[in-house]
């Protein structure tokens, strides 16, 4: 029937498979959908859409593929017949109105409609003022508008394109910046690929144990299984203070949610300024108590440890490139300068990413040198749902 | 027809939320419930049950729940109890099996309604583990050589927190539906419903102030409708003039139940 709509779906990302299509059309041949276009809008996103991040994708589709089923809602016949006029001779373009058309939101141009539908008392085409055919008013048929509603034509009814139209799922479209709960799902992802196979059977199996031993008539037969927990250990860096106050709702957010997350092993927190150097801070307000030498860190971690780096990646160049430091950390063996310190650490721990709040800027050359050349040590990914679930996997992979 | 939901009298259900359930009753596949904590996803479950007339039951996940616990269990160490103390019947071993909830909701003589609950508490593999009874409503005992097939395909209804992802192609086999969080004129109906004669100006003030304190984006754990209810109930028993309510917000602690939050609404409420 529709067929080309699968196709639009899978092609926006939706994964819709034939399972689900197919129970589409089981519901529309039972009538699931009431004969109603919003009925019809309902079933298609209950039976094709499987999490409420894909709504606003699910919703847009939608709208791009119906877009053209016409409106009727209570339109008499007399404005029907006027409506029927498909010699009327050649459309009427006028490109003042087609401009002050464009500026109209679907509120506006149903509000005017109804409008009209009450006072118009006779046949008008070619105008742009009524509803009527070959025109520049925002509804009738055959017209140039650049929008409107079309009136007349099969009997469908358009409020389900005010359901679509309205968007009102952009919100949690996985590419958006993301709040705690979204975060902790996407943390998860961690713990779903520890690898628990290659681990060796040394945990005591109970239930195979007695059941074996039972069917052997009392003889006792010890069996084993694999443990199953989380071997993830996870040291978090996060950029604290300066150009990253912007962005500080957003990593508190982070924090939070990594702080819930109890699967994993073991997870430190340090905090830097601008870049990593020889000190790291226990607290984000980073006063001399909490100083500690990072190397000491470092020592005391082993290479096992997954890194996240967070911070925008954004400083004067000779705060990376130069042996630089906010305090004089005369406990550093060897002086280095940040991005020495970024590859130090890349090389200790294999499985580092930098997660980056701020889109890589687009003015100028002075910030993106850092930019680009710290994404060029460690893998970065933007601080979105998305961004988070990618960098998850690249932690995991070996 | 008669096996259709309407919403009952104690549950407020969106027009969207009844079709979805119609259409996941009719097309026999299990409805994946997801929303806010708080948007009743649970307690919808009764409200069908109650409205149809049918029997509930509950399979509550838990962290260790396993796909099998809901099946059946082979009672081992009972057996093995037996065996070594002489109790009789241990040959038998349909004995010492149990059903599990959907075991129950399969034998049982009428259709009912079966709720897995918080689903995405359990391990990653667990959605999985039960693709084929839900979609043939059967399952296979070994021990006992025995195969459970469901008189009468139960309609189910699994509820998830997004705690975690579920697998495509468990999702593949449900009809899903995410509860929004109520608008105001929803909210007012559901109040309506727990409290038939609350005075107006009380429920104005309420959801003013409730939708007020929502809004603000440093309260990380917003209040959701259990709260909202809790706190009428409590502004209730405590005779507050409704006009004080929005400028005071009193009993805040039923509404927000973190420290930070609290603090958080009294530097930024005007």
């Amino acid at each position: 029937m529709f067929g080309d709509f699968l196709y639009l779906l899978r092609q926006s990302g939706l994964k819709v498979s034939m399972t689900e299509w197919m129970a589409l059309m089981e519901g529309i041949q039972k009538n699931l959908h009431g004969a109603t276009f919003h009925g019809f809008y309902t079933l298609c996103r209950a039976v094709l859409v499987k999490s409420e991040t894909d709504f606003d994708k699910f919703d847009r589709c939608f709208l791009n593929y119906f877009k053209d089923v016409p409106f009727e809602q209570e339109i008499s016949n007399d404005l029907l017949e006027w409506l029927d006029r498909p010699d009327f001779g050649p459309p009427i373009y006028d490109e003042d109105q087609a401009m002050l058309n464009s500026g109209l939101s679907p509120d506006e141009i149903e509000k005017m409609l109804n409008e009209r539908l009450q006072e118009q008392k006779e046949e008008h085409n070619g105008g742009k003022y009524w509803v009527g055919t070959h025109g520049m008013s925002v509804f009738g048929n055959s017209g140039k508008s650049p929008n409107g509603i079309r009136v007349g034509g099969e009997s469908m009814n358009r409020s389900a394109f005010r359901v679509a139209g309205e968007r009102k799922y952009r919100d949690f479209r996985g590419d958006n910046t993301l709040d705690t709960r979204q975060f902790e799902v996407a943390l998860r992802h961690l713990r779903q690929f520890s690898g628990l196979v290659d681990l060796p059977e040394t945990e005591f199996d109970v239930n195979r144990t007695i059941k074996d031993t039972c069917d052997a008539a009392g003889t006792l037969k010890i069996r084993y299984k694999r443990p199953r927990q989380n071997t993830v250990k996870v040291l978090l860096l996060m950029d604290s203070g300066g150009s990253m106050d912007y962005y500080a709702q957003m990593c508190s957010a982070l924090f939070q949610a990594v702080g819930k997350t109890r699967h994993f092993k073991d997870l430190q927190v340090y905090y830097f300024h601008n870049c990593v150097y020889g000190t790291l801070y226990r607290t984000p307000v980073m006063d001399g108590e909490s100083m500690v030498p990072t190397h000491r860190v470092l020592s005391n971690l082993p290479s096992d440890y997954k890194v996240i780096f967070v911070g925008d990646a954004q400083m004067a160049p000779h705060e990376l490139m130069t042996q630089f430091s906010y305090r004089d950390d005369t406990d550093t063996p060897a002086r280095r300068s940040g991005m020495e310190w970024v590859r130090h650490i890349h090389e200790r721990y294999p499985h580092a990413i930098w997660l980056n709040p701020s889109p890589r800027p687009s003015w100028g050359d002075y910030w993106t040198r850092t930019y680009d050349t710290i994404s060029d040590l460690v893998p970065m990914f933007p601080l979105t749902v998305d961004g988070l679930e990618e960098g998850m996997k690249k932690l995991l992979v070996k | 027809m008669t096996n259709e939901f309407k919403g009952s009298g104690d549950y407020v259900a969106s027009a969207e939320l009844m079709s979805a359930v119609n259409i996941a009753m009719v097309l026999q596949k299990p409805l994946l419930i997801k929303g806010e904590p708080g948007t009743g996803k649970t307690v919808l479950a009764e409200a069908i049950a109650k409205a149809m007339g049918k029997n509930l039951t509950i399979w509550n996940i838990k962290s260790t729940t396993k796909a099998q616990d809901g099946l059946y269990v082979y009672d081992v160490v009972q057996r093995l109890y037996d065996s070594q103390f002489g109790g009789g019947g241990v040959d038998d071993i349909a004995k010492y099996v149990r059903l599990g909830k959907l075991g129950e909701a399969f034998t049982a003589d009428v259709q009912g309604i079966l709720l897995i609950d918080e689903i995405d508490k359990a391990d990653l593999e667990f959605p999985n583990d039960l693709l084929w009874e839900l979609d043939r409503m059967q399952f296979h005992i070994p021990e006992t050589g025995e195969t459970v097939a469901a008189k009468h395909r139960p309609v189910v209804i699994i509820t998830s927190n997004a705690e975690k992802e579920l697998p495509d192609a468990f999702l593949r086999r449900c009809v899903f539906h995410y509860i929004d969080f109520p608008d105001r004129a929803l909210m007012a109906e559901i109040v309506a419903v727990h409290f038939p004669d609350l005075d107006a100006r009380l429920l104005e003030q309420v959801l003013e102030a409730f939708y007020r304190i929502r809004k603000l984006p440093q309260i990380k754990k917003k209040p959701s409708t259990s709260e909202i209810i809790d706190w009428i109930q409590a502004l209730v028993h405590g005779g507050f003039d409704p006009e004080k309510i929005v400028k005071e917000v009193p009993h805040v602690g039923v509404l927000l139940k973190k420290n930070e939050d609290i603090e958080a609404l009294r530097r930024n409420w005007r």
